[in-house]
């Protein structure tokens, strides 16, 4: 038997395209590698989730349950516990080799979406230096323990990092009646969105520490206390500048990194910006049948966004068991000027096409340029921290190109 | 006397810096662009309102805790005293989600409302 | 029946308790003062089986004998004991005239020493074998016989073959006192209770000086030596085919280029002095200096962002810098101390040297026991299974068929087979470091982020115990301070 699709990945990208694609009638079978749905959405008990998709303000858990249901009520084949070991592609066929506790499998589908989410980057991806000793989490493992497990890592913190996990983390820790000594932020600027800074820190007297980095982490067994410096323009530290904070708990949340070794594997062709695959608007990697949503391709900022991705993956895998699926890697999009990265990176030019983007600071009064087109769009202000989209339309793509340039001025 | 509050808006993705003084009942906003930030910073001042998200413990599930939100938005200089009446809490699985766990939580009017299910072990 | 207290569970203290549990006259207990075996000295280092071409026989005669010996007898107990290993050799690169002029000393010494196979290589035979290095190398000295192996592994295989031979093992029992009577020994104090022994075996790694102390011998004292490391992602590379070293200098044998047991570019150690026995952090300074020596023979180091960590070890060093190794004026006490590089290498011939100590210098004569064990089976690893073992390990126990850690493919049956040994040798604590070192879980790219907590679930359950108690290394390293209302009960209270 042969699947049409099989969705590795059971977060909010994958339940969307297994849902999608289910709705489309194909024949999926979902793969994931814990033991309950909803990849680190039931962790997530905050609310602020799924204002575009349900129209609602829900929290991290209730967003997965409505998913899952959704699934359950679709009838859509699903494996827990099953890890991929091997993704085999043998033209237009693939065999996805998978473990769980029901043996070793290999199934053969005829495309998949690779939904696998991201990592957290942890202390000694970002340097720093000391003793390595308990009390040190990344962001994800402390709402593990606290909000799935029920317990409580450590009394006072220090928070690495000012992104909108760190900034939530901050105030998980207060509420529970930790002392949250300061959230270290690198950058001139807070890494989350304004109402995290309001609502986590400011509620709570938190303290943000910007241009300032967390050069050292020491203690004997368990946390002592962190030095910090604080940083000039280059991120370089101020010598004479460090300081000693006491604490006993050290949360890093600097960032997540797609999960792409997989894909790495098969020699899918990478965006180092991204750090996920390059895709065409029907998110397809460069290996035709293979699709990927949610974090793997991008680190969103929304589930919103990530549940689009795991329905227009689900659509494009509809059209490509059907053969109708129009190649569509033909024109190169590139990042430019105060841009980090855009997607997709290949359009065909025969459609519409959303790009996510995300500029590399913040700028008010924003110029978005597409170059070879010469149209221009004003936005009052961008940052790093919101994810933009905006509309490539078809009618302005001149026909002949093969490579159009977005730039942020 | 007049009492000095500042503010990083939160209403749209601007984030004005607003200062906003109170003298009496009379409030003067300085720095917001629009009327909905400015009416985002009155409600800040005079009933700031918070929905809560904690975990309570739960007796015998296939996970210890279960998570749980009020299901409206509470009084902010009332969160701590719900946090402690919540740390006390522990309910038996199974737990549904949607379950009213504790209702009118601290004569706030808000329930107190799991967020998810956690099954008997 | 002689009562044997060997304290320190490290490579020494395991290797001479296996060694000694050969014989039936000895009941042998070994005193450890953390959680689990091999968490000193042990743990970090170069994990190397050197050749012995490095140690100057007229300055350092313990060791020169030793080294070449521990290497022939390592190929032996790797078999024996299933302990992961590789036998790839080792390169001395010389970069001048003057440093061609050390390896032709190094040659002269190994030869001196009893190392076969060495000698002297071309720089065209050189950048054939290594083609990475560094292009203005001269030429290199070639030792075959040196080796690498996972040292905690090492301890642990030696633990349980000891065990299971008779050997006893207390755990976070530091030795506070040593009880001495008419010039003989007569047993330790330990933190909960006394126990009596015959023959004391000091092989306490950075404490022995304090140790032997207690016996009241203080002829020496050790200063630890800090090295550092850096380890990158197995994807990261190019990777060594052979152990690199540069020519070495007095102190050290400087920073080495390798290609660990598990595959990973590893880069270290440098050398430096502190007071402080329990200071294993990682320094800026170190760390910068190991990264820039190594850059000097392997000059395409990986990308920063390729480095998953960062380690440091001590050496216990002592002022001759040389092994003691004897039976002291106190009857029944033996010193085994001061055993820095290349004390891993030297650890099998060291538990020789001790037996014989006992034979010749406390005239005891060692009767072999007729049914003693040598072999052990080394735990299952998901990772080295055929998709036919696995398919049968899954039908014996579905916790094969759980990936815990996704990095390593470490699986739930992996880990419970794991704890089943770690009870067996008498830990009481458990820890993720336990683990870890055992499975290889939480070492790979992401650094454990997604495998601590399911490991600590396991190990709450499998000790019965509530998950906060849980360490990541041993007493003291507890993962949480309690539910996680605690703190807020705390509030109230």
């Amino acid at each position: 038997m042969i699947y049409d699709t099989v969705v590795i990945g059971g977060g909010p990208a994958g339940l969307a395209a297994s849902i999608k694609a289910r709705e489309e009638g194909l024949n999926v079978l979902l793969l994931d590698e814990k033991d309950y749905l909803g990849g680190i959405l039931p962790q997530c008990i905050h609310p602020g989730f799924g204002l575009h998709y349900f129209k609602e303000d829900l929290t991290g858990p209730e967003f997965a349950h409505r998913l899952i249901e959704k699934l359950e009520d679709m009838g859509v084949e699903k494996r827990l516990t099953a890890t991929v070991l091997d993704i085999t592609v043998e033209g237009d066929k693939k065999k996805v080799k998978y473990v769980s506790p029901e043996g070793l499998e290999s199934v053969a589908t005829k495309s998949i979406i690779y939904a696998s989410g991201a990592r957290e980057r942890h202390r000694f991806e970002l340097g720093i230096v000391g003793d390595r000793v308990a009390g040190i989490f990344t962001a994800g493992e402390a709402q593990t323990l606290m909000d799935i497990y029920g317990v409580m890592p450590g009394k006072e913190v220090v928070i690495v990092g000012s992104g909108d996990v760190g900034l939530i983390m901050a105030r998980r820790f207060a509420l529970e009646g930790a002392r949250v000594k300061a959230v270290v932020e690198l950058m001139p600027y807070p890494g989350g969105l304004a109402r995290n800074i309001v609502q986590c820190l400011q509620d709570f007297s938190i303290p943000l520490y910007l241009s300032h980095r967390v050069l050292e982490i020491r203690g004997r067994k368990r946390v002592e206390g962190v030095k910090i410096a604080k940083v000039d323009d280059n991120l370089e530290s101020l010598p004479g500048t460090e300081f000693d904070m006491p604490c006993d708990t050290v949360i890093i949340s600097a960032g997540l990194i797609p999960r792409i070794k997989l894909l790495k594997k098969l020699g899918v062709e990478m965006d180092a910006n991204t750090g996920g695959p390059m895709v065409d608007e029907n998110l397809e990697t460069s290996i035709s049948g293979i699709f990927v949503a949610g974090n793997a391709l991008l680190i969103n900022d929304l589930v919103d966004y990530v549940v689009e991705q795991g329905e227009i993956a689900a659509l494009s895998a509809k059209k490509y068991v059907e053969g109708s699926l129009q190649p569509s890697r033909r024109i190169r999009i590139r990042a430019e000027g105060n841009l980090r990265f855009v997607v997709p990176q290949y359009v065909s030019g025969k459609r519409d096409v959303i790009l996510y983007g995300r500029v590399k600071k913040p700028q008010e009064g924003a110029i978005f340029k597409f170059r070879e087109i010469g149209e221009e769009r004003r936005y009052p202000v961008v940052k790093p921290s919101e994810m933009f989209k905006i509309k490539l339309r078809v009618e302005r793509i001149p026909s002949n190109i093969r490579e159009l340039t977005l730039e942020v001025k | 006397m007049s009492k000095i509050y500042r503010f990083t808006c939160i209403v749209c993705p601007l984030g004005c810096y607003v200062e906003a003084e109170l003298e009496g009942e009379n409030l003067k906003i300085q720095g917001c662009k629009c009327p909905r930030g400015e009416e985002w910073v009155r409600s800040e001042i005079f009933e700031p309102k918070r929905v809560l998200m904690s975990v309570i413990k739960v007796k015998n599930g296939v996970y210890p805790v279960v998570s749980v939100k009020t299901d409206r938005p509470v009084p902010k200089d009332r969160i701590s005293q719900i946090m402690r009446f919540l740390s006390n809490l522990e309910i038996s699985a199974p737990v549904k989600i949607g379950q009213v766990i504790v209702e009118n939580v601290l004569d706030t009017g808000a329930n107190i409302v799991a967020t998810k299910d956690v099954e008997k072990k | 029946m002689y009562k044997v207290i060997i304290i320190g569970a490290g490579i020494s203290g395991m290797s001479i308790a296996r060694e000694l549990s050969k014989y039936e006259n000895l009941k042998i207990i070994v005193v450890e003062r953390k959680s689990d075996v091999g968490w000193g000295v042990s743990k970090a280092n170069t994990a190397l089986i050197h050749g012995g071409y490095d140690d100057d026989p007229d300055l350092y005669p313990v060791r020169a004998k030793l080294c070449a010996r521990g290497n022939d007898i390592w190929r032996k107990w790797v078999k024996e004991l299933q302990i992961p290993s590789v036998w790839n050799g080792a390169l001395v690169i010389a970069k001048n005239d003057e440093e061609m002029k050390e390896l032709e000393i190094l040659l002269k010494r190994g030869e001196r020493n009893g190392v076969n196979g060495m000698r002297i290589i071309s720089k065209e035979e050189l950048l054939k074998m290594e083609p990475n290095l560094s292009p203005d190398s001269q030429g290199a000295l070639w030792i075959p016989s040196v080796g690498q192996i996972a040292p905690i592994p090492a301890v642990v295989a030696l633990a349980e073959n000891a065990v299971d031979n008779g050997v006893k093992i207390i755990f976070d029992s530091p030795v506070e006192k040593i009880k001495v009577k008419d010039g003989k020994v007569k047993g330790v104090r330990v933190s909960n209770g006394f126990i009596e022994g015959d023959i004391i075996i000091n092989a306490a790694g950075l404490y022995a000086d304090e140790i032997s102390k207690m016996a009241g011998l203080d002829y020496f004292t050790i200063h630890p030596r800090k090295g550092e490391y850096w380890l990158f992602d197995d994807t990261a590379g190019p990777k060594p085919k052979h152990v690199l070293f540069p020519a070495p200098t007095k102190k050290t044998k400087g920073v080495v280029v390798t290609t660990e047991v598990s595959g990973h570019l590893m880069i270290g150690p440098n050398a430096k002095d502190q007071d402080d026995k329990e200071d294993l952090a990682n320094t800026k300074e170190g760390l910068e200096e190991v990264w820039n020596k190594a850059k000097l023979i392997w000059p395409k180091l990986p990308p920063r962002s390729k480095v998953i960590r960062t380690f440091a070890g001590l050496r216990p060093e002592t002022k001759k810098a040389d092994f003691i190794i004897k039976a002291e004026e106190v009857y029944g006490f033996i010193n085994v101390a001061g055993i820095r590089s290349p004390g891993l290498t030297a650890a099998p011939a060291i538990a020789m040297e001790v037996k014989e100590i006992i034979e010749r210098d406390l005239g005891i004569k060692l009767k072999k026991k007729n049914k003693w064990k040598p072999y052990r089976k080394e735990i299952t690893h998901f990772f080295m299974l055929s998709p036919q073992q696995i398919r049968e390990k899954i039908r014996e126990n579905n916790a094969y068929g759980k990936i815990v850690c996704k990095c390593n493919k470490v699986s739930e049956g992996d880990i419970l087979e794991a704890i089943e040994r770690m009870k067996k040798i008498g830990i009481k604590v458990p820890s993720i470091d336990s683990i870890k070192f055992r499975t290889k879980a939480t070492t790979g790219t992401c650094q454990g982020s997604f495998c601590r907590v399911k490991i600590a679930v396991i190990l709450a359950r499998e000790y019965n115990i509530p998950l906060w108690k849980v360490t990541l290394k041993g007493r003291g390293s507890e993962i949480g301070v309690g539910d996680v209302k605690s703190l807020l009960r705390e509030v109230e209270a």
